[in-house]
């Protein structure tokens, strides 16, 4: 097996235990765009062009964003939360 | 070293179940999951791999030149975008589990409340 | 059980998991000598045989395009119960006046106006992206390519305008009705495709339209045709599920609230 192929594959198994042992979720959707592309990375060096294309976009601008956006609306329910919490208190 | 890839699959796996199993935030848990399936991508592409070989495209390349299996990079390249969506879907489910149950802890889930 | 007690019956297993599947795997071919054969007989035959020369493509859509039948409708389904899970509530209402700039709310939750360089740039690429999409879905049979990986580029073309605007401006761009209908048009028509195949061909899915020459986008037949309505469906399946999610992030709140 050649050298390239072997750099790759240790990559992609560092930076997948760098994004499980992210405990942050908002933290962790960088490490899935960054994991995305290197997994696109190593489709390529396979070659799997067709299998790139997909996960690039997937992986980079799909994934993270539909997190993010999760991540947003929650944050915003709990401050909801919490407002109220306050008026009932307050009355 | 020929067995390289396999092992990274199964390390991949093995990672992706740890996070699960261990989480203590629903979405951190969905995320794992997008983990372990990336195991399986490996494992296919691995087993379709040939050395020397190029990509299936004949695109201006003699059709007798050796290329890597296509079967697989079939199989891999639908299953992609249905991770996506499948994943957006538990977003769906954990945003409504926070509006009716206010936590989004695994542990602090109480029991089905008769 | 105990957090402390589960975590050393997980490793065990684990463990015990990862040497079953390392032991299972020790059968196959070493890595880099591909042994089996079908691979080999597709890369000879596909090229005379459908006129294509992606030959991923051609396997995807009609060597084994009752699979990809399957997982279309598994895109299909996943789209439906995101929206539905993601539905405007009994205790919920919708505020119509709230765009994202949120000048009533508290300021530190108040977002930015997009800068001036963000709104240059995306307005600017909204176009090559377009065109960029629908060449990658068009040329799936020759090159890289196919409805699943442009329907994906098509889809992120909205969203760069919601990047340069607000919701309003998405939501003025993307009329939900046509979008529905474009996702139902592309699902219907990889079957109705597969229908043709039945009543001219004999069975269903067969490759019934003319094969063209190889290395024009007139090639492969239904091949081209299927990836038209596949692209077609991924690109209206994931504006609907960005659509969905934009909207509850933003604009549904709980009934009571200003």
């Amino acid at each position: 097996m050649l050298f390239l192929q072997f750099t790759i594959l240790s990559f992609v198994a560092v930076t997948a235990t760098a994004v499980v042992l992210t405990r942050d979720p908002a933290k962790q959707a960088i490490g899935i765009s960054f994991y995305g592309l290197v997994m696109a990375l190593m489709f390529f060096i396979f070659q799997a062009p067709d299998v790139a294309l997909s996960q690039i976009v997937i992986g980079a601008v799909a994934l993270p964003l539909m997190i993010l956006l999760a991540l947003t609306k929650i944050r915003r329910h709990e401050d909801e939360q919490r407002a109220k919490h306050k008026e009932k208190k307050a009355a | 070293m020929s067995f390289f890839p396999y092992v990274v699959a199964a390390w991949l796996f093995v990672i992706g179940l740890y996070g699960m199993v261990t989480s203590r935030n629903f979405v951190h848990l969905v995320i794992c999951l997008a983990v372990l399936q990336s195991s399986t991508y490996v494992l296919l592409l691995s087993i379709g791999y040939r050395v020397g070989g190029t990509a299936p495209i004949f695109a201006g390349v003699p059709v007798g030149t050796p290329a890597v299996d296509p079967v697989v990079q079939a199989l891999m390249l639908t299953d992609i975008v249905v991770e996506a969506t499948v994943v957006a879907l538990l977003l769906a489910l954990v945003l409504q589990l926070q509006k009716h149950a206010d936590t989004l802890d695994p542990d602090k889930l109480k029991a089905l409340e008769g | 059980m105990k957090r402390r007690g589960r975590m050393i019956f997980f490793l065990l297993s684990a463990a015990a998991f990862a040497g079953v599947y390392l032991w299972g795997l020790r059968g196959l071919p070493a890595v880099g000598h591909y042994r089996g054969p079908y691979g080999d007989v597709l890369n000879r035959v596909a090229t005379y045989e459908r006129h294509v020369t992606d030959i991923v493509t051609a396997v995807n859509f009609d060597y084994r395009g009752f699979d990809t039948l399957g997982e279309e409708f598994i895109l299909f389904m996943s789209v439906i119960g995101g929206s539905v899970l993601l539905r405007r509530q009994r205790e919920e209402e919708k505020s119509e006046h709230r765009d994202d700039n949120l000048a009533d709310e508290s300021p530190e939750r108040q977002a930015p106006e997009p800068s001036d360089a963000t709104r240059v740039l995306t307005l600017a690429l909204v176009g090559p992206l377009v065109v960029f999409g629908l060449y990658i879905v068009a040329h799936g049979q020759l090159t890289p390519g196919g409805g699943f990986q442009g329907g994906v580029i098509l889809a992120t073309a909205p969203l760069l305008v919601y990047l340069a605007g607000d919701l309003k401006k998405f939501k003025q761009i993307t009329s939900h009705t046509l979008v529905e209908v474009g996702e139902a048009v592309g699902a219907g028509g990889y079957l109705a495709i597969g229908l043709a195949g039945l009543i001219l061909g004999g069975s269903y899915l067969r490759n019934v339209a003319a094969l063209g020459t190889t290395g024009t986008i007139n090639s492969g037949g239904t091949i081209a045709l299927i990836s038209l309505a596949t692209g077609l469906e991924v690109a209206a399946g994931f504006v609907l599920l960005l659509y969905a999610f934009l909207e509850q992030t933003l604009e549904i709140q709980l009934r009571g609230e200003k």
